[in-house]
């Protein structure tokens, strides 16, 4: 078992998992009606951080002190600067072109469109990843929060626009999970290195992972052996598509990786990726992937079919688990439905804490294991559509 | 003036109100009618007559992150604009310039202040 306690974010608020007379339960405990992006506890501060989506009043940063019994703003909010300016590629009506439409890249002013992931350095530093592509920090606690320019900056989105128009080609493409309706890159992953906070690897859809060894100063491409099916130059420095990485706390050279062209492990802190999909027993599409906190070489996923189709494979819902590294798979399937299944399991909506696995879907089912995901017990079928399943 | 964040000394790193926002042009006395769905996460605003002094849209809006600070980004993104799914009234007429909130009010405006019907 594990003493930490297990959070859901949904479209539709907070909620706090907890199991009592030998039963899971999801409790709401916030934001009710408010989409909630991912849910997280500093480890350092014991405060629960929630990313909100607000429909009409924009994205927030909510914060409970004591264990979701009660939240408020955060008084400090993320917003970008004056002047944090991006490259953004429209398709337009172009009468002159033999297809109709023409593409164009426009700079466009940066304002914040979505929170999508929080993480906390055991330096006290706060990270959170936005559309359109901003990495935030703040090294007060939370009591402010800045862009961080090196990377907003960075060479391949087209340098700095806060002085001029850059070079004017950005190899950041958008993602469609943008509240905004926007297509933007959106930073959805933030792995820090506990031997070293100031080495911190971010992955971004669309661009990949990239990596800073000096605390944010500078950053550099961290995508070799990655591979794009759907790009005439499958090696290709930029425009891969992570979903999520997650390295393991325990042996942190180890990071998994679950993108849109399969899964990916590095046993070398991604200085190269293997790709690992085995699609012979369902394993190559999907959104997250969890990494056991001591042993780097075991992972979970949650398949999906196809990027054309994202549901469920042959209407089975199941959990893929290695512990050789991505060698060989196993099924984990039972206590799950097997027919007429067609939950998506979301990038932050998979997680395990020692014995526990836990991953909740945009149907709103939502399942733990206490087994290493060998069984399953059901704690919901009908919770709103889940965004991320963390236990903080 | 700076728009500072809520219930904290300091600038705490919010960037100053856009000029237009910022502007000292206080006169007139209107009435702010809020949508009751903002009284969810401004409490102390709810059952209250709010009565502010401006004399443009963008004076409304300061006055009532004056009086609940917060409720400025929720109205406005953090370059000042109305955000999409806002809408604000004059009267019976709804805004023109929602990029400056630049539309005047005058000393008796009911100003109203409405999210948007924008879902099923």
């Amino acid at each position: 078992m594990t003493d930490k306690a297990l959070w859901a974010a949904t479209r539709k608020g907070t909620f706090k998992i907890e199991k009592s007379a030998r039963r899971w339960r999801a409790t709401l405990v916030g934001h009710s009606g408010v989409g909630v992006n991912y849910v997280a506890r500093d480890p350092n501060t014991n405060r629960l951080w929630a990313l909100l989506g607000h429909g009409h009043w924009g994205a927030k940063l909510s914060i409970s002190d004591d264990d979701g019994a009660t939240w408020r703003d955060n008084p400090a909010q993320v917003m970008y600067p004056q002047g944090a300016r991006y490259i953004g590629q429209d398709m337009y009506e172009d009468s002159a072109s033999e297809f109709g439409v023409a593409w164009k890249t426009t700079i466009r002013n940066a304002t914040l469109l979505k929170l999508w992931v929080i993480a906390f350095g055991d330096d006290g530093a706060i990270w959170i990843g936005t559309i359109p592509g901003g990495l935030f920090e703040s090294r007060d606690g939370g009591a402010s929060f800045e862009l961080n320019r090196p990377l907003w900056n960075h060479e391949s989105r087209g340098g700095d626009l806060f002085n001029g128009d850059g070079a004017g080609e950005t190899k950041w493409f958008g993602t469609p999970a943008s509240e905004g309706g926007e297509f933007a890159p959106g930073i959805h992953s933030i792995a820090i290195d506990p031997r070293n906070p100031a080495r911190i690897l971010v992955a971004i859809s669309t661009a990949g992972v990239i990596e800073t060894r000096d605390g944010g100063r500078t950053w550099r491409s961290r995508n070799k052996g990655m591979t794009m099916d759907h790009n005439p130059d499958p090696e290709a420095e930029w425009g891969h598509d992570p979903h999520v990485i997650q390295l393991c706390r325990g042996a942190p050279d180890h990071i998994w990786q679950q993108n849109h062209a399969g899964v990916f492990y590095s046993d070398n802190g991604a200085e190269s990726w293997r790709k690992v999909s085995a699609p012979s027993v369902g394993v190559h599409f999907g959104f997250p992937v969890t990494v056991d906190a001591h042993d780097g070489k075991i992972a979970w996923l949650a398949p999906g079919q196809s990027d054309a189709q994202r549901m469920a494979i042959d209407g089975g819902l199941f959990i893929a688990r290695t512990e050789d590294g991505g060698v060989t798979w196993r099924q984990q399937r039972k206590g799950l439905p097997q027919k007429d299944a067609y939950d998506v399991v979301y990038r932050h909506a998979l997680d395990n804490c020692e014995d526990v696995v836990a991953f909740g879907s945009t149907t709103g089912n939502l399942y733990v294991s206490e087994d290493r995901g060998e069984s399953w017990a059901v704690v919901g079928h009908n919770l709103p559509p889940i965004y991320a399943v963390r236990f903080g | 003036m700076e728009w500072r964040a809520p219930n904290s000394p300091t600038a705490c790193g919010f960037p100053p109100l856009p000029t237009h926002l910022s502007r000292a042009n206080l006169c007139g006395v209107v009435q702010v009618n809020l949508t009751r769905h903002l009284f969810a996460f401004f409490p102390q605003l709810e059952g209250q007559l709010v009565e502010v002094e401006a004399t443009d849209v963008a004076g409304v809006v300061r006055a009532l992150e004056a009086r609940a600070p917060g409720i400025g980004f929720y109205l406005c993104d953090e370059r000042g604009r109305l955000r999409p799914h806002v809408n604000i009234f004059i009267g019976a007429t709804i805004i023109r310039d929602r990029r400056n909130l630049s539309d005047a009010v005058t000393a008796g405006d009911k100003v109203s202040i409405l999210q948007a019907l924008s879902g099923g």
